[in-house]
């Protein structure tokens, strides 16, 4: 079933006037409504009357995360305070986590993309939906609940965590769809086995799984463990949360409603358009948000993208697997990382900048693990193995009630840790992706 | 009086202790008591040497992160209740002890003991208040 069958299959030279219509209106409201906006393309010396057709999109400057972060918290809104709805917050690359807002439009339109990419999955009407995404501030919960309730399944909010009572939930409701991070649903098998359940026999015939990256044998892992349809779902709080794109059942890539997320693949370096089907960083433009619309947001994950149609017969382009990020970001159990957070958190805790490397490895069957090597300086080192046990345990608090995410901190002898033209490497991902 | 303790981080790795050994060796550095302090992951080797500042100028070069910590060592007689006999008056006296390795000596019949205290001056006006045999610097080099 195709959720908005008009939209999603439309023949792309029709689309492209509604995506020009749409992409004139949306620079004209922004202007008007943005005054950072107003003042950005001012800048630039991009006159919005210039932008008529969506190919004139490569005029507009492009919005990076660090636009976003030096709005905090509501700078980039174009509504007032009073019109939004609903307020999202995820982890930034410093102090300052990234906030976006929705109007009630907006909550209608994330309804209606998740709808789209549930229905992509391959859910119909009717269908029982186990909801294991986090609720709350983290938009994948919310953002699932809301599609899930626009196409009228039937919803479990069970939220992220509590494994056993998901367990029994799946057990006794039998719910057709899983939606959570693929490394819980790996975790969960452990877990099911553990009780005695064979995940073979799960009720979950169709997984939706993102918010982290992962590879194709994982979804192979998936698949063959609790015997389901892995399908992977594309998402990020600046331009929606999850349902910015979803693969069909065919698995070639996920589809992008790209009649209200316009994407432009580019080359990181130079900023130019790379040819279809080569690796570059995805830029999504949002034609029809109100409360924080974003023009050419470079979302720094690498995908390429296929303007080829799908036998499910949808037109939208797909864009591939998430192949690796432009930044050294890392997304930990769906939290994201940066390293900068941890540099903080040392700089706070001993006033001192110690080299460290962050290691994140997934054993087969568990989550994320987040271990972070910090090398040992005159400064905090102490004759008492007591005293650095304290400032462990110290740092990998502090890290957790910062970034949200349990870590375990290793002392390391001064350098030990691997630099690279003398710049240090600060992420080390065992993870196969 | 008070002895300096040299203190090494070393990572739980093979062949990181012999190479300090090696390092003290090749410049000419005795041990005169060592001990190893340890969590999974990393230990402290914590050693009296007759040359603290010399030792502790080779380990820097050489990239080690190492302190100096004062300590106080004592020499008692090397028969069963030596050790007890100085716990006792530490004891009694509320002096407490972060931690203390000992070692036997070859050249004489005492026991040298190495005592890191929370308070280690009040430790030392104990000890001489009951004439326990505190290891001066000379000491060191001769035993």
């Amino acid at each position: 079933m195709i959720w908005n069958e008009r939209m999603e299959c439309m023949a792309p030279e029709e689309l492209k006037e509604y995506q020009s219509e749409r992409l004139k209106r949306a620079v004209d409201y922004i202007y008007h409504n943005s005054p950072l906006y107003k003042k950005k393309l001012d800048a630039g010396g991009v006159d919005p009357a210039l932008i008529k057709r969506i190919d004139d999109i490569g005029k507009l400057p492009f919005t990076i995360k660090e636009d976003l972060r030096d709005a905090y918290p509501f700078g980039l809104f174009s509504q007032p305070l009073d019109n939004i709805a609903e307020i999202h917050v995820s982890s930034g690359t410093t102090g300052n986590p990234t906030v976006v807002g929705y109007t009630k439009e907006d909550v209608k339109l994330w309804s209606e993309v998740m709808a789209r990419a549930l229905c992509c999955a391959g859910a119909k009407p009717g269908d029982m939906v186990q909801n294991a995404y986090g609720y709350g501030l983290f938009t994948g919960g919310l953002g699932v609940h809301y599609g899930a309730l626009e196409m009228r399944l039937t919803i479990i909010p069970s939220s992220s965590g509590q494994t056993k009572r998901q367990l029994k939930l799946m057990n006794d409701f039998k719910p057709r769809i899983l939606t959570c991070t693929p490394s819980y649903c790996l975790y969960m098998a452990e877990e099911a086995r553990e009780l005695g359940l064979d995940p073979r026999k799960s009720s979950w015939e169709i997984g939706i799984f993102g918010a982290e990256p992962w590879s194709e044998s994982m979804r192979k892992e998936i698949e063959s463990t609790w015997n389901l349809l892995a399908t992977d779902i594309y998402g990020l709080s600046e331009i929606i949360g999850p349902g910015v794109a979803q693969e069909c059942k065919h698995k070639k890539g996920l589809h992008i409603w790209w009649d209200v997320f316009y994407p432009e693949v580019i080359n990181p370096k130079t900023g130019k358009h790379v040819k279809e089907g080569e690796p570059g960083e995805l830029v999504v433009t949002t034609l029809t948000k109100l409360g924080m619309p974003l023009l050419r947001y470079r979302t720094r994950d690498i995908v390429s993208i296929n303007y080829g149609v799908c036998k499910c017969g949808r037109t939208s382009p797909r864009i591939s697997k998430v192949a690796g990020r432009t930044d050294d970001m890392i997304i930990v159990r769906g939290i994201n990382v940066f390293p900068s957070q941890i540099e903080h958190v040392l700089l706070g805790i001993e006033g001192t900048k110690p080299h460290y490397q962050l290691v994140v490895d997934r054993k087969s069957g568990k989550l994320d693990e987040l271990e972070i090597l910090v090398e040992v300086e005159q400064k905090i080192f102490s004759d008492e193995v007591k005293q650095l046990r304290i400032l462990e345990e110290k740092i990998a608090r502090e890290i957790e009630s910062v970034l949200g995410v349990s870590s375990k901190v290793k002392l390391v002898e001064p350098k030990t840790l691997e630099r690279s033209e003398g710049k240090a490497k600060r992420v080390v991902d065992k993870r196969v992706v | 009086m008070k002895l300096t303790q040299i203190s090494v981080f070393l990572e739980n790795k093979q062949g990181r202790l012999y190479e300090v050994c090696a390092l003290l060796g090749k410049n000419k550095i005795n041990i005169r008591a060592l001990t190893i302090a340890e969590s999974e992951e990393f230990g402290i080797l914590r050693i009296v040497v007759d040359k603290p500042d010399a030792a502790m100028r080779v380990l820097k070069k050489n990239g080690f992160v190492a302190n100096l910590t004062d300590i106080v060592a004592v020499e008692v007689n090397d028969h069963p209740g030596g050790l007890a006999g100085i716990l006792k008056v530490l004891c009694a006296n509320n002096v407490n002890v972060e931690y203390m390795y000992g070692f036997v000596e070859h050249s004489s019949d005492n026991a040298l003991l190495v005592f890191r205290f929370e308070d280690i001056n009040k430790a030392i006006k104990v000890l001489s208040k009951y004439k326990i045999g505190i290891v001066g610097k000379k000491d060191l080099v001769n035993l």
